[in-house]
């Protein structure tokens, strides 16, 4: 059982999507992510040992070295592709309430703001963390925010702004949602945003990068 | 048309503009507004920044046409109306510098990524080159492909507006991760490779620009240097990272003379053409002129 779940996160941490997949060369030809898992769950390893000891250390891996500056954007992106082939797998175990996600994450770029390469990369490396994750998009109020926080109320949230215009937004949003949720564990992002910042806006966190949001908010709900 | 080679050439150091999104926002853009849209509902905004850097010093000065392609005019439901924003953000710089200044067209990022299947090789080549046109008619004199990150967009980017326009072209990238075999985009791609990549591509004048300070400029302008010996290099540093003011907005906390202080290290580095990034202002350009002015005589 060990060895198929080992390799799931190897596929997942070098981006291995399927054996149609030429990517990586080294690979070519071999399963993937995706036939890994749906073996994996064919000879009834149990789905949350797939998401445990498969997704999400393949993407720890991937994730830790990105926040390294030892892989980039696109190691990120092809390892959350094959992340997410193996996810199609596990989500009707999720769907059943047979296997169980660590925690609901809501994400979205501030209002004002339309960029998404960063926002996209946090909720990937969350949903590969096993956080069901909840993206609300771009361009985001705070009455969006609190609207999904009262559809799921034991949820964190996560704010991105790349834009100095809008990275003034998001005090507006922590505010917001601390008077109607005091406990809710906000974390903030973005090219422009500093530790300092996060702090004076009263965000819980600044995460320099995907990892450092998953890590965190790991520490917080345990 | 004039020459931003040709006036290195002549001159050793130029002066380029400062930051146009941060002097916008401070002229009243709102978050959530087009700053492209400006262009024709504020031109008088527009023109005064372009006049603003000209009269600090600036001998090139940039365009406000930073997400001019329709793929990032489209979120605004502004995708049909590119040509006509780039052509009057061209010719409001033109008409704000006349003759005093070289007026350098600004071509940012689409924000989508091909690896992703997100958007076409045609339709970014199909956007940049209407971008560029657009640019070229409304009077530019060249061309920055600026803030880039991906070897790939860039050289589409670079491809449209050698083979649609007669401008020059600076390729700027963004180099924010330090690594141990030095700076790389966030897409990984290193200084090297930039300087490589984009030469093969035609590339007048190589570029580094945002996210990083004037100090950590100092060392990506020289690797850029070392990577490419012979073409004019601009650099243009942020005024290091925005910080909260009490009433809940942002500055920069680089002062005009911390950035003037490191000129003479960044043209030490190689750099050729200095001015700056996000937070830079007319007074930071005013106060890099000034140290540019002493180490041209000092030539």
């Amino acid at each position: 059982m060990d060895e198929i779940l080992e390799r799931i996160a190897m596929c997942i941490e070098r981006g291995k999507v399927n054996a149609a997949s030429p990517y990586p060369p080294d690979l070519k030809g071999q399963d993937g992510a995706d036939e890994l898992t749906k073996a994996a769950l064919d000879m009834e390893i149990d789905p949350n040992d797939v998401l445990a000891k498969g997704l999400v250390v393949g993407m720890n891996t991937i994730g830790k070295k990105f926040s390294e500056n030892k892989v980039f954007v696109p190691d990120l992106l092809m390892a959350a592709k094959a992340m997410q082939a193996s996810m199609a797998h596990l989500r009707p175990f999720f769907e059943s309430g047979k296997a169980k996600h660590r925690g609901t994450f809501i994400i979205g770029t501030v209002q004002g703001d339309l960029h998404d390469i960063g926002k996209n990369l946090v909720s990937m490396v969350m949903e590969g963390g096993g956080w069901q994750v909840i993206d609300l998009g771009v361009d985001v109020s705070a009455e969006k925010f609190l609207d999904a926080l009262r559809a799921h109320p034991n949820s964190a949230i996560g704010l991105s702004a790349l834009l100095t215009t809008t990275m003034v937004n998001m005090e507006k949003i922590v505010t917001a949602v601390r008077a109607e949720f005091p406990e809710t564990k906000i974390i903030v992002g973005g090219a422009p945003l500093t530790d300092e910042f996060a702090r004076k806006i009263g965000a819980d966190a600044y995460a320099p990068d995907p990892q450092g949001a998953l890590d965190y908010l790991v520490a917080a709900v345990a | 048309m004039k020459s931003i080679v040709g006036a290195v050439r002549e001159r050793k150091l130029l002066v380029s503009d400062g930051g146009w999104g941060t002097f916008l926002v401070a002229a009243g853009l709102g978050a959530g507004e087009c700053p492209e849209l400006w262009n024709v509902e504020h031109p008088d905004v527009v023109r005064n920044i372009a006049a603003s850097y000209a009269e600090a010093g600036a001998d090139i000065v940039m365009t406000n046409s930073f997400g001019g392609t329709r793929i990032t005019l489209e979120p605004y439901g502004l995708a049909s109306r590119a040509a006509e924003l780039n052509e009057a953000a061209a010719r409001l710089s033109r008409e704000a510098v006349g003759e005093r200044a070289l007026v350098l067209a600004s071509v940012g990022p689409t924000g989508k990524i091909l690896m992703m299947g997100d958007v076409s090789e045609d339709q970014l080549f199909e956007a940049f080159a209407e971008q560029a046109i657009a640019l070229e008619r409304g009077g530019a004199d060249a061309c920055s492909v600026e803030t880039m990150t991906a070897l790939d967009e860039a050289g589409i980017a670079a491809r449209a507006v050698k083979e649609n326009t007669g401008l020059e072209l600076v390729c700027s990238f963004t180099f924010s991760m330090k690594t141990d075999t030095g700076y790389r985009t966030m897409m990984g791609v290193s200084v090297a490779e930039m300087a490589q990549a984009m030469l093969a591509e035609g590339a007048d004048v190589l570029g580094v620009n945002c996210s990083l300070g004037p100090a950590e400029m100092v060392e990506v302008v020289r690797e850029l240097r070392a990577a490419a010996p012979e073409v004019p290099i601009l650099v243009h540093p942020n005024a290091g990272m925005p910080q909260r003011k009490d009433d809940g907005s942002v500055w920069y906390p680089e002062t005009p003379e911390g950035m003037a202080s490191q000129v003479s290290d960044l043209v030490k580095a190689g750099a050729s053409i200095v001015g700056g990034c996000c937070g830079t202002g007319p007074k930071h350009i005013q106060a890099i002129a000034a140290v540019v002015q002493r180490l041209r005589e000092g030539q």
